[in-house]
């Protein structure tokens, strides 16, 4: 797209470099908002910083941007400390929280704010240009509070964007909008980022937001980084119960390891024996010791006991009765009560559906192995739920 | 150099702070001068001039002749103009916001004028009405003016209140069985309230020192702000500051006292 | 209102002040607005006009007066009293720069900076008012004294000499000169220049200074491209209320200043109050207010063509 004459769309996206965060932290008084972190977020990128309000994730992007000033650490552009610098100077722009749209200014003057800030006179072209690649040309000459939702939100973006800043910082900025119009957004600023390459920091407490936009995601809770990947690994793999729960649903079932070796774990649970790939076990497993055994709902499929001489060799089971069911449309959920665990959950897909498996029917569950996960016994189960957040002080964004 | 430098930034960095307490001690300073001055023994019959300590003035506030009669005076004046002004404010304020009619806009103007007229227009205009009437300047031709120019205080006070109010409360209150009455005492007055209290509050300080508008329409009433004005021709008692400072310190304290109460509140609710 | 959805009946009505507001009686609005807006134009529109009426009378005490149509009255008003006219608007128009210099930086203060002591300071800014605003001014008397520390501090720093040469000050003297009186004036309405200025910039959002230090501004720079025109609605309707009572301000010129400096709200309360030539002082009284009316109609009409937000 590039709207630049004299910075083409490669050069922006030359300039500059990885975004470095080294130990960085944030103490207000006796409170702890951000224990000492380490991040690297490539250059060009899409990384998402995804949390609970008050974990922590909006104060992180904050100390990117110069707004708040780190208690401890450095923050690093490529090779440049921008620790000591102050916002004006730092080569990066934000996208706010409800946009923060200057309200005596209209749409034109507040895009431009940043070329005039810097001294350049002919902004014209590039703010033209601009507004038509949010496709707010008509606009232009309107105030703040005449636009639409997503039409402010956009005028953020532009109003950022336009600075060709080597990263763009988006402060959970679809969060004001509806549903629909969050996910058409989400698609559009993918597009945007794409097109011009610049790096990318979202901050987000929606799961789904930041697994379909970001290449990699930052899970943060209380204050720390809780696992950090591409969201597939963090999905299939989660190495704490915080981001099994906060990321999807997962059924989490206590056990204790009985054997550990050819790369398998066996533990034993509810009476029953059930193998995860060692790979997978982010707990310490000794035989004896305690783990918690993790499986996605959707994995899992639903036998009537009757057929449970069908259930081919190799895959971990488990027996029970179903308690409710509830028909989504796509999917049928069902929750299962079993020794094991109470309440577990599993996501059918609608494409032959069994008539017996009704409230009070016995089933098998089943599932492959390589599915499973485990997780240090140490964490409390329901971490990252929504009945317990995990996190100390929610509320603050 | 560095020592300088470094100076020379500070001062930049809190050069507003400075700048913002230079005015608040040009604000306070002379409340500072009149609690000073209420413990002096002056020379002569101004107190004017720092001579030496005394709390003579303090033993006896009243014993200057006029000057406890003229503020019991001035403080019943203020509470029926309060009272007054409040009553007939608040109606004024719950017609604007909850109801539609014709001559809005005059009515609007209406309450608008006397708080953008100049105070001495006012009391002008007020006593050639007075004078043409030949009604007898006192008591009542103050009350009268009073009310007049507190009333659109607190018209604007409440009416900012009832208006941030949400309709939707009153409609809720309906629905749960309250009738139109039962709605206005349970719901919307209490949530006006503070609104209320604010305009009265207002309205009374307003008129307990109003000096302008009774100057021209009192007559030979002596309220309390006409008889510090009449002491500074012929000369000023020290109890004069006496009650100044006595006035400072009990609303301070009245204020500090229901912040107080407030924070207590608020934090019982948490 | 409209919406409401049921409406009893309303019965006949009760006290105005008391009828409750949810009917929707036709008569209701009128009855709740009857009591208080026939004092307003009993007791100020209607004496509005007989002012208008006295300002064109002629006669005398003794004899009575009657309307003449008399506009030299107007005329031979203004030709005498213009200089305390100027001088009027001249000291108005001084105090009220002066207190949008002095009350910016601390309701800036209050709003963004003083963190918990905001209150405290907002009760500060407030409690003067609780004291009698004489009693006050009374205490300039003391503070700008001949010879005291405030005057022998501008003397000694050669303020005194500056000030002198433009005719503000006389000699080694700052009461009963110009300067006192502003300065006066200025006290007296500084606390209504600091609230609306305080409540406007209390509403600005943090995150706009944020964005713009964002966008490359420097704090400077968001001062003056963010700050100060969100904070407009406030300074005008601060100047408004400092200008309009200072212009018709007689109390600062009688207690600090002297027969030199005499405002036309001296004039106006002499003439009514002592001289008793009413159609005089009517007239005077009628020109302030048709004075003020215009220059703030103008002054609404130019600050609101910036489109205040």
């Amino acid at each position: 797209m590039t709207t630049n004459p004299t910075k083409t769309r490669p050069d922006a996206a030359d300039r500059g470099g990885d975004v470095r965060l080294a130990g960085i932290g944030k103490t207000y008084g006796s409170f702890t908002a951000v224990h000492p972190l380490d991040l690297t977020v490539a250059r060009g990128s899409f990384f998402a910083l995804l949390g609970a309000s008050g974990c922590g994730k909006t104060t992180t992007l904050r100390m990117i941007a110069g707004l708040e000033e780190p208690s401890s650490g450095t923050v690093h552009l490529g090779d440049r400390d921008v620790t000591a610098l102050p916002p004006y100077k730092r080569p990066v722009n934000t996208v706010f929280q409800s946009y923060a749209l200057f309200p005596h200014l209209d749409i034109y003057e507040n895009v431009a704010f940043g070329l005039r800030r810097r001294g350049i006179r002919s902004v014209k072209k590039q703010v033209g240009e601009m507004l038509d690649l949010v496709q707010l040309g008509e606009q232009a000459r309107r105030k703040p509070h005449q636009l639409s939702g997503g039409q402010q939100q956009r005028v953020a973006v532009a109003r950022a964007l336009i600075n060709h800043p080597e990263v763009l910082l988006l402060d959970e900025p679809l969060g004001a909008l509806d549903l629909k119009l969050r996910r058409r957004m989400q698609l559009e600023l993918k597009r945007i980022q794409t097109e011009v390459g610049i790096t990318f920091v979202h901050v987000t407490h929606d799961q789904e937001e930041a697994m379909t936009m970001a290449d990699r995601v930052a899970v943060m809770n209380a204050g720390r980084v809780e696992q950090l990947g591409a969201p597939a690994d963090l999905y299939e793999n989660p190495r704490t119960t915080f981001v099994a729960n906060f990321l999807g649903t997962s059924n989490l079932v206590e056990a204790e390891v009985d054997t550990r070796g050819g790369g398998d774990v066996v533990v034993k649970a509810a009476g029953g024996k059930l193998v995860l790939p060692g790979a997978r076990c982010s707990a310490p497993a000794q035989a004896g010791g305690r783990v918690l055994v993790g499986i996605r709902p959707e994995k899992i499929t639903l036998t009537h006991a009757d057929d449970a001489g069908s259930v081919p060799e190799g895959r971990n089971r488990i027996t029970g009765t179903i308690s409710n069911t509830s028909f989504i449309g796509v999917s049928t959920q069902y929750v299962v009560d079993c020794a094991a665990c109470p309440e577990f959950e599993v996501y059918a897909q609608n494409i032959d559906r069994d008539p017996r498996l009704v409230p009070g029917a016995d089933v098998v569950l089943h599932w492959d192995p390589a599915h499973t996960f485990g997780l240090d016994a140490g964490q409390s189960v329901l971490a990252g739920t929504t009945g317990e957040a995990g996190t100390a002080g929610d509320g603050a964004a | 150099m560095a020592f300088v430098t470094s100076l020379l930034n500070w001062f930049r960095r809190h050069l507003v702070v400075i700048a913002g307490l230079l005015t608040l001690a040009y604000l306070l300073l002379p409340n500072v001068v009149v609690t000073v001055f209420s413990f002096n023994k002056p020379n002569g019959r101004f107190n004017y001039e720092w001579q030496r300590f005394s709390t003579d003035a303090w033993k006896d506030p009243c014993g200057v002749a006029g000057l406890c009669g003229s503020l019991s005076l001035s403080l019943q004046i203020a509470l029926w103009a309060t009272l007054g002004a409040t009553a007939l404010g608040t109606a004024i304020a719950f017609a604007l916001v909850r109801y539609r009619f014709r001559a809005r806009g005059a009515i609007n103007s209406l309450i608008f004028l006397p708080m953008a007229m100049p105070e001495v227009v006012m009391a002008a205009s007020l006593l050639t009405l007075f004078l043409n009437m030949g009604a007898r300047l006192g008591f009542w031709t103050v009350l009268i003016a009073h009310i007049m120019f507190c009333l659109s205080f607190v018209v604007t006070a409440v009416k900012a209140r009832v208006m941030s109010m949400d309709p939707r409360l009153e409609q809720a209150a309906q629905d749960l069985y309250a009738g139109p009455f039962q709605t206005f005492v349970r719901v919307t007055l209490p949530i006006a309230a503070p609104g209320i209290a604010a305009g009265a509050l207002l309205a009374f300080a307003l008129s307990f020192d109003d000096f302008i508008i009774t100057n021209f329409n009192a007559g030979s009433t002596v309220t309390f702000p006409m008889f510090v004005w009449g002491s500074a021709q012929r000369g000023t008692p020290v109890q004069i500051n006496v009650v100044g400072t006595a006035m400072f310190v009990v609303a301070v304290l009245f204020v500090l006292a229901s912040m107080a109460v407030g924070n207590r509140r608020t934090r019982r609710k948490a | 209102m409209a919406t409401l959805t049921e409406a009893p009946p309303p019965p006949a009505p009760a006290a105005p002040e008391k009828a409750p507001p949810r009917r929707r009686g036709r008569r209701t609005p009128y009855w709740l607005l009857l009591p208080g807006i026939l004092w307003l134009v009993v007791f100020f529109a209607a004496p509005m006009v007989y002012q208008a009426s006295t300002s064109v009378q002629t006669g005398s005490l003794e004899e009575g007066y009657e309307v003449t149509w008399h506009f030299a009255t107007y005329w031979d008003a203004l030709s005498a009293y213009w200089p305390q006219f100027l001088r009027s608007v001249a000291y108005a128009a001084s105090a009220t720069v002066l207190c949008l210099l002095l009350g910016y930086p601390l309701a800036y203060l209050i709003a963004f900076r003083a963190g918990r002591w905001r209150n405290l300071i907002m009760i500060l800014v407030i409690a003067p008012f609780f004291t009698s605003f004489l009693i006050r001014t009374l205490a300039w008397k003391t503070i700008l004294a001949d010879g005291g520390p405030v005057v022998d501090a501008l003397g000694t720093l050669h303020v005194l000499d500056v000030t002198g040469r433009l005719g503000w000050t006389s000699g080694d003297r700052v009461l009963a000169t110009p300067l006192a009186v502003v300065c006066g004036l200025t006290y007296n309405f500084l606390p209504f220049m600091i609230l609306p200025l305080y409540t406007s910039l209390e509403r600005i959002d943090g995150r706009l200074h944020e964005a713009a230090g964002d966008l490359y501004a420097k704090p400077s720079t968001v001062f003056r491209k963010v700050t100060f025109p969100l904070s407009m609605p406030g300074v005008v309707s601060g100047t408004l209320l400092t200008f309009i009572p200072a212009t018709g301000d007689y109390v600062n010129a009688s207690l600090l200043g002297s027969a030199d400096t005499g405002m036309i709200g001296n004039v106006i309360q002499s003439q009514f109050l002592r001289v008793l030539d009413y159609p005089t002082a009517a007239a005077l009284s009628f020109l302030l207010m048709a004075a003020i009316l215009a220059m703030v109609t103008l002054y609404i009409r130019r600050s609101g063509t910036e489109e205040l937000v």
